[in-house]
């Protein structure tokens, strides 16, 4: 009896010696982040290196930890759930300010706001970061607009680039139906897929259908969805009855990126400047087969109103006060001073300041850059960032669900009322 | 005794069964393959059956990406006492890519759930299969039910127990419920229901020791049941995405398939990258497979013949 | 059964086994109780609350109203049809389909045999992450290699997009899963034809019964047990199919791959409503335990 119960302690303890748990970090000096993948900020190499000049200016450790955009948020909530939440996390407001924030897991950074700060940011940006009660869950760092992306070669062949003007990145309505019409002639097959098997890049669809006929996802509050418009209605009977629209529930943003670069489509709705950039398969710019990829702003009847992305910092409160400040001082250095230049490097977006800290001149960051430098002819095209209205996760839910029943035939204004019940109920 | 036809039929059931068996080889085929193909080869619109040359670029990603330590010993129940609940390493391993130390951390929760539960189970078959005593048939029938119980039925209240436990994130927290898991006990019951009650009369009679009864007598006798046990837990933690999923977040905590399933949604464009990760995933449980194939196969069978 | 039933029923023997019989149950009670049963019963008592995430939220007693709204929920309806239609197809056709492999494949040389089996046995080692990577590429709609070969050899005329059709994508989720499940019944199958009594198969077929006969009436109530155990491990198998629809369809197009299992993850994960969770937790418990039950019953008959 005795060895057996011998046997059962070793074990336990055995067990517990090589129970792998999260690092030690017994001091306030110790911080972890956690951060989805924005642009570099998911590369191991390049965050380490600012991190570690973090640590030489103020002793502060980071550990960082990289989230995916398909099983991040249930790690963070489940970690939230199990009290493990990390002391830092980078991503946009639609998460930090009206989901956790929302939820009462963040810390209010209202107090890390000057007016000088305030006048100093992009005022889309400042909003967004702001609850309706004068809370600040996020504090940002950059930002950039989505946009969609042409085949140029593809184009040039079918006669369509003359519906493209190629000097501000911007098209109309009635050029894209005719693009649609000489792509679908020249090849008999899909030119672009709204693709909705899921919330990846889901922003691409939502501001393709908003653009076309000038439609809006929420109202101006931010308080009630208004996909049930005449105009997004329009939107979308239009392009269920266009002829080389694919509504495709198989694929996600990402998957439509990459059929974009193997050449199959020839355009695509899930596209912004780190796409541009990209180089993984071809140099920069170019897809696969070496075509010409060109950014292009959402067709719209006037003025397109591009879908933003504001990315920043939030603290999670565990309720350790020391360890509040030092994430505090984490987010000034990366935000608002010495490690803001490199921060906007990492995420290849923009800054949302002109200066941060004691005089660091953020306007020329990306100077150097052609395809940067080009780009930022879009940013004054960014729109209301209406992601942090209630019930958001439903409502992306609802979103895909309703371009998939529509894309199976459904008639448009019931799918739409549908959704609209659904989210607004 | 066989006819014209029957061989004729036979040679077309052979041939239907070659097709089969080949289309159930191809996602190995296509791992394996595509992990060694250039990107222009592996993004290829038409399928490229083999590699024109073979790239080892995809492994070197792979390693680059997401460093760890190799091993972490933490000073046992340290997380219950220190300052902020987190277990204080006393031993911490030298840097290595994120890929390896996945991999350390899949071979050891498979091989640590496969010795408790066949331990557990050993003991505690022997028990319910030989032992007659109060509440027998009231623990038997609720091994029975929560049997057939799917794990993600209970997901919710097992995430918040492992958090108050402070097991959330940890390897033990796939590993106990796996060990929870009734199966093994009712395996080795029925093997151990064949055990002649004379022979442990004889050794009682003798003057051995539970203990002794058990070691000499009873565990020689139900050792074919446990090493189907074995191989049977093995197979199933290694491949227990589900489990790993809800309870694992922190990148040195992963294990392998979870690691391909993080690079899959991060890196949807580079796929060769990704068939680089789904090969060390599945090579490495193929190998022990074909190596211990005899016995995987007699224990599965025991298992269903018994059981 | 009563072969070591102890034979001194003095009280003190009793109480010596009941000490003894419990000291070796421990280890296995302790992690049984502690990570099955105690999470069991917390599933069934959140049931009844309305319980969801956030920091200053408190679980609110609401009876039954979580059993309520779960069958006014059209996605709950849906999703117990699709666990059900998963289970009610795959569970047929894998034990057909590993007893046909298996009697094609039993008699052959020991070493074809024992390829044969470890070829269908692969698909269930490589694991679904792995075979799932697959997967996705053959259904593509694109460049799948389904719709190559199909559309190569005249099968189809148009691309068919797999996984985004709600007619095809449920069907594209069980063959994946027909594929991973059917490695371990050809295993049991191909032992227990190997196992069957020959005197008897011989002494028929000198009596003149063709080769069918001898399958239906010497054969195959000689496999009888295995093909119950077979039908128990497979549904468990189809009820927890979970990896290929989370990496694969997420449920979609339009719900028609959900299952319960997904379903629950869904509500706990993206929805954060605990005690609607576990209600649904609850209803598959008792569904399963009425299929256990029947399952049991069939064995018990046998």
């Amino acid at each position: 009896m005795k060895k057996l119960l011998a046997m059962v302690l070793t074990l336990c303890m055995v067990f517990s010696l090589c129970a792998i748990g999260p690092a030690a970090s017994a001091d306030a000096q110790e911080l972890t982040l956690w951060t989805y993948p924005i642009g570099k900020w998911g590369d191991s190499a390049t965050v380490e290196a600012m991190m570690a000049d973090f640590e030489a200016a103020t002793g502060i450790k980071v550990t960082v930890e990289y989230l995916d955009y398909t099983n991040g948020d249930d790690q963070v909530n489940t970690a939230l759930e199990g009290g493990a939440a990390p002391d830092l996390i980078m991503e946009g407001p639609e998460r930090l300010v009206a989901n956790w924030g929302v939820k009462g897991y963040m810390v209010d950074l209202a107090d890390l706001w000057d007016d000088a700060d305030k006048a100093e940011v992009n005022a889309s940006c400042v909003s967004a970061c702001f609850n309706g009660d004068g809370a600040c869950y996020e504090y940002p760092v950059c930002m950039t607009a989505h946009c969609m992306a042409v085949n140029y070669d593809r184009f040039v062949a079918a006669g369509a680039d003359q519906y493209l003007d190629l000097e501000n990145h911007t098209w109309t309505t009635d050029g894209f139906i005719n693009a649609v019409k000489a792509l679908y002639a020249a090849k008999n097959d899909t030119v672009a897929a709204v693709f909705c098997g899921g919330q990846g890049g889901d922003q691409g669809t939502r501001a393709l259908i908003n653009n076309l006929y000038g439609g809006t996802f929420t109202d101006a509050e931010h308080t009630k969805y208004t996909a049930n418009s005449a105009e997004n209605v329009k939107a979308l009977e239009l392009l269920q009855g266009l002829d080389g629209i694919n509504f495709d529930a198989s694929i996600v943003g990402g998957d439509e990126i990459n059929l974009f670069r193997q050449g199959i489509l020839d355009m695509a709705f899930c596209w912004n400047i780190a796409q541009q950039l990209n180089t993984d398969n071809n140099d920069a710019e170019l897809t696969n087969d070496g075509e010409k990829i060109v950014f292009m702003s959402f067709p719209a009847e006037g003025d397109a109103k591009l879908c933003g992305g504001i990315w920043g910092f939030g603290i999670f409160d565990n309720g350790d006060e020391a360890k509040i400040a030092a994430a505090k001082e984490f987010v000034k250095y990366f935000c608002d001073g010495e490690g803001t230049v490199p921060a906007v490097k990492a995420s290849t977006y923009f800054a949302v300041r002109g200066n941060a800290g004691d005089g660091i001149d953020l306007t020329g960051v990306w100077a150097d850059n052609a395809i940067m430098n080009e780009y930022t002819k879009l940013m004054p095209l960014l729109g209301d960032y209406y992601q942090v209205a209630p019930k958001w996760a439903e409502a992306r839910t609802a979103w895909w669900n309703m371009l998939q029943r529509v894309g199976a035939g459904g008639n448009v204004a019931d799918e739409v009322a549908a959704f609209d019940a659904e989210v607004n109920g | 005794m066989l006819g014209k036809k029957s061989k004729l039929s036979r040679i077309i059931t052979l041939a239907i069964i070659i097709l089969l068996a080949l289309l159930f080889t191809f996602p190995l085929y296509w791992i394996i393959t595509g992990s060694f193909k250039t990107p222009k080869e592996v993004n290829s619109t038409t399928p490229v059956w083999w590699p024109s040359e073979f790239t080892m670029k995809n492994y070197e990603k792979l390693m680059s990406k997401l460093k760890a330590p190799l091993y972490e010993l933490n000073i046992p129940f340290s997380q219950y006492f220190s300052e902020d609940g987190e277990p204080v390493a006393a031993v911490t391993g030298p840097t290595v890519p994120g890929a390896v130390r996945w991999l350390l951390n899949t071979v050891w929760m498979a091989v640590a759930a496969m010795l408790l539960t066949c331990i557990t189970s050993a003991l505690a078959g022997y028990s319910l299969a030989k032992k007659r005593f109060i509440g027998r048939g009231l623990i038997f029938t609720l091994i029975v039910c929560a049997m057939a119980l799917p794990k993600q039925v209970i997901l919710i209240p097992l995430i918040r127990e492992m958090s108050s436990l402070k097991l959330y994130d940890t390897i033990s927290a796939v590993i106990f419920p796996i060990v929870g898991w009734p199966f093994g006990v009712f395996l080795i019951k029925q093997f151990a229901e064949s055990i002649p009650g004379e022979i442990l009369e004889a050794a009682r009679i003798d003057g051995a020791g539970e203990m002794r009864t058990f070691t000499q007598i009873v565990f020689p006798m139900i050792k074919p049941g446990v090493g189907a046990l074995a191989i049977f837990t093995f197979i199933n933690s290694w491949n227990d995405y589900f489990m790993q999923l809800i309870m694992l977040s922190s990148t040195k905590n992963l294990t392998i398939s979870l690691g391909i399933a993080k690079m899959q949604a991060e890196n949807s464009t580079d796929y060769g990258l990704i068939m680089a990760g789904a090969a060390l995933a599945s090579v490495p449980i193929i190998i022990v497979f074909l190596i211990f194939q005899k016995y995987f196969t007699r224990g599965i069978t025991m298992g269903a013949v018994k059981g | 059964m009563g072969a070591s039933a102890p034979r001194l029923t003095s009280r003190k023997l009793v109480m010596r086994e009941t000490v003894s019989g419990y000291l070796f149950l421990l280890p296995s009670l302790v992690f049984f109780l502690v990570f099955v049963i105690y999470p069991m019963f917390m599933c069934i008592y959140t049931s009844f609350f309305d319980s969801n995430m956030g920091k200053n939220t408190t679980d609110v007693f609401i009876g039954l109203a979580n059993y309520k709204e779960l069958f006014q929920d059209q996605i709950f309806l849906g999703a117990l049809k699709n666990t059900l239609i998963i289970v009610v197809v795959s569970v047929p056709t894998v034990c057909a389909f590993s007893l046909w492999v298996a009697t094609a494949i039993y008699d052959m040389k020991p070493a074809l045999t024992s390829a044969f089996r470890c070829i269908f046995y692969l698909p269930v080692v490589t694991g679904s992450v792995a075979v799932t990577v697959v997967w996705k590429w053959m259904y593509n709609n694109y460049y799948g290699i389904f719709n190559y070969v199909g559309k190569s050899m005249g099968f189809i005329e148009k691309n068919i997009n797999w996984l985004g059709d709600a007619k095809y994508a449920l069907w594209c989720i069980i063959l994946i899963l027909f594929t991973t499940s059917v490695g371990q019944p050809i295993v049991l199958y191909v032992s227990a034809l190997g196992n069957v009594d020959q005197t008897l198969v011989e002494a028929a077929e000198v009596d003149g019964a063709n080769r069918r006969q001898v399958f239906w009436k010497i054969k195959w109530p000689q496999i009888m047990p295995t093909t119950l155990y077979i039908l128990i491990i497979t549904t468990i198998n189809s009820f927890q199919c979970f990896a290929l629809i989370q990496l694969l369809t997420s449920g979609g197009p339009n719900h028609s791959t959900d299952t319960i299992m997904y379903y629950i993850y869904y509500t706990a994960f993206k929805l954060y409503r605990y005690g609607y969770g576990n209600a649904m937790g609850v209803v598959l418990m008792i569904i399963i335990a009425i299929l256990s039950a029947i399952q049991f019953r069939m064995g018990q008959e046998k």
